[in-house]
């Protein structure tokens, strides 16, 4: 039982951590490095008024540009695919709601719904150099938001009665009532223009993540299910 | 069958299903911080890219 689930979820995680990976490569990651440039330029003039600590202090190890950077990118890419593959093993089988071929699209607007859509209403994905809330809090909002729309979607899937949907209404509003952390007013030297791509691409980049792993995750338990039985 | 209808994992009574979830959610939820939430500066520098992409709240 453990090893098929396993590795259903390892195999979706190949194939949508690779698809995010090419779509990072081709839209997401020129963004990031454009922005780079501009990192440093205007905040720096506020001194002690910068709220989130910068984090690319000198002396601290990070990936060289370049390859070292592309494969450290890839392989985060699917590590992270694969803790969500477990997640969503996990709520399938905690929930006792199964992931096939045809649940699998549902699931995948789910996640994203849950993992992208609503964080990304609260904390607008961002480039590196724009002002920033604190990061613990804007951490513990962004699990917030995507642990309770999650809750919210699941409460629908599994009894889908006027009270389940009421709850759902409640679970889904409630960190958008509550609130996200405001990033501080700052000018910053990333054009509005790159700040803006990045954000529509971030949320089509999420999508497309979570679609290929919901679908490729219900084919693959279906199929190596059939196989043991 | 209601109790069994998890595909792939075959016929599980309530408790192993529990349990086998509860493993999964773990392993998960280490994967996930450790991609897109450790504070540690090598953790957050190798995944830098992917927590942009991603939208999880980066520096």
């Amino acid at each position: 039982m453990f090893r098929n689930l396993f590795f259903a979820a390892l195999i979706a995680a190949l194939c949508a951590g690779l698809a995010t990976s090419i779509i990072q490569h081709f839209r997401l990651i020129p963004l990031i490095v454009a922005a780079e440039s501009y990192e440093g330029e205007a905040p720096h003039d506020h001194g002690e008024q910068t709220v989130a600590p910068h984090s690319h202090d000198e002396g601290e190890w990070m990936p060289a540009d370049g390859f070292e950077r592309t494969a450290f990118t890839v392989a985060a890419n699917l590590l992270m695919a694969a803790g969500f593959a477990f997640v969503i093993t996990a709520i399938s089988l905690i929930f006792n709601l199964p992931v096939t071929p045809q649940t699998g699209l549902a699931w995948g607007i789910g996640g994203f719904i849950a993992f992208s859509l609503a964080p990304a209403l609260g904390l607008p994905p961002g480039l590196p150099g724009m002002p920033v809330a604190e990061t613990g809090a804007r951490q513990i909002w962004w699990v917030f938001a995507a642990v309770s729309t999650a809750l919210g979607l699941l409460a629908i899937a599994k009894w889908r009665t006027w009270w389940a949907l009421a709850l759902a209404a409640i679970l889904i509003v409630l960190p958008h009532a509550a609130g996200a952390p405001r990033p501080p007013l700052e000018e910053t030297g990333v054009p509005a223009g790159l700040a803006a791509s990045f954000a529509s691409a971030v949320l089509a980049n999420g999508l497309v993540f979570w679609v290929v792993l919901g679908v490729s995750y219900g084919v693959l338990t279906s199929r190596f299910s059939r196989r043991v039985s | 069958m209601t109790t069994a209808t998890v595909s792939a994992a075959g016929p599980l009574s309530v408790s192993q299903r529990l349990l086998l979830g509860a493993l999964f959610l773990v392993l998960g939820a280490v994967f996930v911080a450790g991609t897109g939430f450790a504070g540690d500066y090598r953790a957050h520098n190798g995944a830098h890219d992917t927590r942009h992409s991603m939208g999880f709240p980066c520096h």
